[in-house]
């Protein structure tokens, strides 16, 4: 089954509380992804790139914080529960070190923006674990994982990202995903598990590295991607949702001039200050809906 | 008056619509914020006023009891109506009214896909728009749609009758614009009243239903079996 949420701020008020809004939009969607959970936060604070890593435990967390300190003074670091998000002018030198010195933790986002934290839990453990209602931004997209095409793991968890600052979450199943990873991988993609999700955040990183916008990448899926799907995409600056030409599976959008948002059903979207204001409709299919700092994309 | 507050959950309103009852009620019901299955399985007459947003399957297997919801529905709403009424005020997601043998369906705002798939016998009045696949495989009953009709209207549809006012995207297989004879004027005229809506006229619309041609088997194809 599957949830997918998504929230764009476009008001200074909303983005202070972003964390907590997202983290209330998720809870609600626990019932359809009771198996993992994750978040994808975007903001522009601090300088340079932001690079997350999962390590195996809290306390590996925390040695890897301390390495980092010795090793690389001007890396500013924080702790979310096994994550630890960097914040760096020279991501190489942490890259680098990490690989040799603590090969057990994962990258699992790099960006100026972008964060993302995600874990095999439940739902409701992840938002109590990771101390959303702190967190601000722009933009943030969340999934509760009802597992189908591959194991109950972190790595087989939404979002998925394969580029800088670009994420994907999935509600649904892909049917031609082993073809396509291949030929994907054949192209330099990395792609590292077995997910289908996973194959669909790597062919849209891979259309917009030769050029395509997001709009384009995703119209162009319509075409390359065979299964039933609703996408929601986070890029930089906004995020885009695309439900496939069939459509079953559930999608619902909603707007005012304080925020966008996205969810699998309504009552993820009930807490949103101003809901019963909101423009609320079913998105249609084959469409892609794009929103970034200047409005909505056409 | 009886009133239900749906925070901690639906089920006493449920039941409450099932029990026998002598006369018709009014009862209305607060804090939907989304909740699944209100109003569903209500087997008596009454009149329920559903104040706020409601997801999925709003007012399923309806009989006798007339809805009304004060928000948009999520997706399946009145999924196998028999009787009575659901009305809504806002949008209804995907297949509403889907399989419904009798009663009356009216959408204030847009439906979006398959709305009225399967339909047994229901009438639905949309005012805005209906999605893709509307009336996919229709078996009786009528949809009526005052705005635009997405991709392949009445696909495969046996006997319903579907009047659009609007444009429509594409007509399904087996579905054929047909003329609006005096009966068909009649019957949209009293669907659009029994809606609350009188700012339309019937001459506006156009009527589709089926050529009846995948009714039987076709002898060209003898030679495939």
């Amino acid at each position: 089954m599957c949830g997918i949420v998504g929230l764009f701020a476009k008001h200074p008020q909303v983005s202070e509380q972003l964390g907590s809004h997202i983290a209330g939009m998720l809870a609600q969607m626990g019932e359809r992804g009771p198996d993992s959970a994750g978040v994808a936060i975007y903001s522009d604070e601090g300088d340079g790139q932001k690079l997350c890593f999962r390590c195996q435990s809290a306390q590996h967390a925390e040695q890897l914080m301390a390495l980092l300190s010795k090793q690389l003074s001007e890396v500013q670091t924080r702790r979310v529960a096994r994550h630890v998000v960097c914040q760096t002018n020279n991501p190489e030198s942490v890259l680098a070190l990490i690989t040799t010195a603590a090969p057990d933790a994962t990258l699992m986002s790099s960006g100026e923006r972008m964060v993302i934290f995600k874990e095999a839990q439940h739902p409701s453990d992840f938002i109590q674990d990771h101390g959303f209602s702190a967190m601000s931004g722009s933009h943030a997209l969340g999934h509760t994982r009802m597992a189908t095409e591959s194991a109950v793991t972190t790595a087989g968890s939404h979002p998925f990202s394969t580029g800088p600052d670009l994420c994907l979450v999935h509600n649904g199943s892909l049917s031609n995903h082993n073809r396509l990873r291949r030929l994907l991988q054949r192209r330099g993609v990395n792609i590292q598990t077995e997910n289908d999700s996973e194959v669909a955040a790597g062919y849209l990183s891979y259309r917009m590295q030769q050029g395509d916008t997001l709009t384009q990448a995703l119209e162009a899926s319509l075409e390359d991607l065979d299964g039933f799907y609703t996408f929601a995409v986070g890029s930089r600056d906004g995020f885009a949702v695309l439900r496939d030409p069939i459509a079953c599976k559930p999608a619902v959008l909603a707007e005012t001039e304080h925020w966008v948002a996205m969810a699998s059903e309504f009552r993820a979207l009930e807490q949103l200050p101003g809901i019963e204001h909101a423009n609320v409709w079913e998105p249609e299919p084959a469409r892609v809906y794009s929103w970034d700092k200047n409005g909505a994309v056409q | 008056m009886t009133s239900f507050d749906l925070t901690d959950g639906v089920r006493s309103l449920n039941q409450h619509l099932q029990q026998p009852h002598d006369a018709a009620t009014q009862i209305t019901a607060v804090n939907a914020k989304g909740k699944h299955a209100v109003a569903v399985g209500a087997t008596q007459l009454h009149n329920i006023t559903i104040d706020g947003n409601v997801g999925y399957y709003c007012g399923g297997m309806n009989q006798h009891a007339h809805i009304h919801v004060k928000g948009h529905a999520g997706p399946g709403l009145a999924e196998n109506i028999m009787s009575g009424s659901v009305r809504v005020t806002g949008n209804a997601a995907q297949y509403c009214a889907a399989s419904g043998h009798g009663g009356s369906v009216v959408i204030e705002g847009n439906a979006s896909a398959r709305c009225g798939v399967s339909m047994k016998g229901v009438d639905i009045v949309v005012r805005g728009d209906v999605g893709h696949m509307s009336a996919f495989m229709g078996q009786s009953g009528t949809l009526v749609v005052c705005g635009n009709a997405g991709d392949a209207l009445g696909d495969s549809i046996y006997e319903a009758r579907l009047y659009v006012r609007g444009t429509v995207k594409s007509l399904g297989a087996d579905c054929v614009e047909k003329d609006m004879r005096a009966e068909h004027k009649e019957q949209l005229r009293a669907l659009l009243q029994g809606a609350g809506i009188d700012d339309l006229a019937v001459d506006e619309f156009r009527r589709y239903g089926s050529a009846r041609q995948l009714y039987h088997f076709d002898v060209d194809n003898a030679s495939a079996y």
